[in-house]
């Protein structure tokens, strides 16, 4: 299938000497709505500024829509837009004024930068605002007039940086539904949060970074699943050869006196328990697998918390 | 990009430029027009009438072409510097880095604005002067060359302090003890030849007295430097800043991480 981004041992170490990425394999399909999820620090920023060309790769290759950045980056610099973590316009500038400067950078003639700003404009409910100063918006009007000032040009992979930190909960509902639609329209959409429900709304695949690499690279639908089961390994005080019939759990014998289930967290261990003693089946001890997804997300949970608080917009 | 393209590119950051030079207007074109005035009175009327002759020339009439170029020089610089600074400063410099804009035309839109400055601020303090003198100019091809190429020069020479600069102290420094110093011992109030021999051959080192000079030549026709060597100076300055420039911009030095 046709990829929207293809990333290749991707390294980036920082004159400090942070390792901030230790060698990235991604791969982005094209259409897809597609979430890189991690907790702060964990090299999100790093990797989308090397994409668009505002941080130096130390190695690794990247290549959009085919086209490498190391060879072409002019080409690739026009097929990509971003919308950045930080607010990075002119205070001081008009709203229409950094959109038709945007839309000239890229060559697009003033007329058809004036009908396009005025389209996005209206989309993204900022047209009435359109000759304030920057300055003067508020938090979440300047995220949009980011967006805005992202698609002037007609990307086709649109990559967004947390661009619902800091968003109230109304404004970022009526977000997901302009991102929604971009993307039916054929926008192929990147964005990085820390938000698992955001990117669990949003988006059909995943790739979860932590410490500069990635821990898992799957659809959302799978993530989902694996994250709403527990599976724990039980030791056996008989040796068994078959089991009893179950439909609420998955249980599977890895050798005859270890039992491994898998069970829906809603469910609960008890009735796995009952259904073994009912059978006369003795447990010895019982351990958890190991299950480092679940624990990264314990993580985020709890830096959530703290961004929510930190990050006022 | 094609050529059409790169030509939009360019005339949106240009046409940026000088709206921002007349948006904050009080800030950019009204003080040097207040500065000159002054100096006009100070030099040119009060004590210059004690002075009598320089140069060859009435002592007002002397200091008018120094008086232009150094607005087009501080002007030119002052503009690119600032400008470009705070596009760093406030991160809009990233709506061009991201964009697939080459190297070459960013550098000559903010070059093109800080000669607008330069210019603007050059033909605003010369219709001054002529309210306290009365210059015409002898040679003007060689006074728009050399007032274009020196406003080229220090548009470029901004934009050079722009890339290292690292806060707003950065972009004075240099205005203050480089350029102010060398614009008045280049010779915008007195001819080098009053000088001793000594201290003449020091003020040679010095790149602002053969544009000064230069364009002393296309407005009054009289000079103390072989012209040809002036322009050579300005075109040579001009290579070697636009190189620096473009490559610094090119790796993205001090821009990107
Ligand atoms: N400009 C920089 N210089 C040095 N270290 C940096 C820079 N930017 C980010 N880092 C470091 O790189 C790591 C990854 O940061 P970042 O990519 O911003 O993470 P995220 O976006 O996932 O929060 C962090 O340890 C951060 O401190
Ligand atoms: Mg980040």
């Amino acid at each position: 299938m046709n990829k929207a981004l293809s990333i290749r041992g991707l390294r980036k170490t920082y004159h400090n000497g942070v390792e901030a990425l230790k060698g990235i394999d991604l791969e982005v399909d094209a259409g897809d709505f597609f979430a890189l999820l991690g907790p702060n620090g964990a090299g999100k920023s790093t990797t989308i500024g090397v994409v668009v060309s505002l941080i130096n790769k130390t190695a690794g290759s990247v290549k959009v829509f085919g086209v490498d950045i190391d060879q072409d980056f002019s080409r690739a610099k026009s097929l990509i837009a971003v919308v950045p973590q930080e607010f990075n316009f002119n205070m001081f500038e008009k709203v229409e004024q950094i959109i038709l400067n945007q839309a000239g950078y890229y060559g697009i003639p003033r007329t058809q930068a004036r009908s396009r700003c005025e389209r996005f404009l209206r989309q993204l409910g900022l047209w009435e605002k359109r000759h304030d100063v920057a300055r003067e918006l508020s938090g979440g009007m300047k995220r949009r007039l980011m967006i805005a000032r992202a698609l002037v040009h007609q990307p086709k992979l649109l990559i967004l940086d947390e661009p619902t930190a800091g968003v109230d909960i109304e404004l970022r509902a009526s977000m997901w539904t302009f991102l929604r639609q971009i993307n039916a329209e054929g926008v192929t959409i990147i964005l990085t949060t820390h938000y698992l429900e955001e990117a669990e709304n949003l988006c059909r695949n995943i790739a979860i970074i932590n410490h500069g690499e990635l821990v898992e690279h799957t659809n959302m639908q799978q993530l989902l699943h694996r994250l709403q089961h527990q599976t724990v390994i039980l030791d056996l005080a008989t040796p068994q050869t078959a089991l009893p019939e179950v439909t609420q759990w998955q249980w599977v014998l890895t050798d005859p006196e270890t039992l491994e289930v898998e069970v829906d967290r809603t469910i609960g261990l008890s009735p796995v328990f009952s259904t073994l003693e009912h059978h006369h089946i003795r447990v010895l001890s019982m351990r958890n697998k190991s299950n480092r997804l679940e624990t990264l997300f314990l993580g985020l949970v709890g830096s959530n918390v703290k961004n929510n608080n930190k990050e006022e917009v | 990009m094609t050529v059409g393209q790169l030509w939009t590119a360019l005339l949106t950051l240009t046409r940026k430029e000088a709206s921002r030079v007349l948006r904050i207007w009080p800030q950019t074109l009204v003080p040097p027009v207040v500065t000159t005035s002054l100096y006009f009175v100070i030099f040119g009327s009060l004590i210059g009438s004690r002075i009598g002759s320089m140069g060859g020339r009435q002592y007002m009439d002397f200091i008018v072409p120094g008086l232009v170029m150094m607005a087009v020089i501080t002007n030119s610089y002052a503009n690119v510097s600032s400008s470009f600074f705070s596009a760093k400063f406030q991160r809009n410099v990233e709506e061009m880095l991201v964009s697939p804009m080459p190297s070459a035309i960013i550098l000559l839109g903010y070059v093109l604005g800080g000669v607008l400055r330069g210019l603007a601020v050059g033909v605003v303090v010369a219709i001054v002067a002529l309210l306290f003198s009365n210059v015409t100019v002898v040679n003007w091809p060689l006074s728009i060359v050399m007032m274009l190429g020196t406003s080229v020069l220090f548009s470029l020479a901004g934009f050079f302090n722009a890339l290292f600069a690292r806060t707003f102290d950065d972009i004075s420094i240099i205005p203050t003890f480089v350029l102010t110093p060398l614009t008045y011992l280049g010779g915008v109030f007195f001819s080098i030849t009053l000088l001793p021999d000594f201290w003449q051959s020091i003020a040679r080192i010095n790149p602002i007295l053969y544009m000064i000079d230069g364009f002393r030549l296309g407005v009054l026709g009289t000079s103390d430097i072989d012209v040809r060597l002036s322009i050579v100076v300005v075109l040579t300055f001009i290579t070697v800043m636009f190189v620096a420039d473009l490559v610094l911009l090119k790796r993205g030095y001090r821009l990107r991480s």
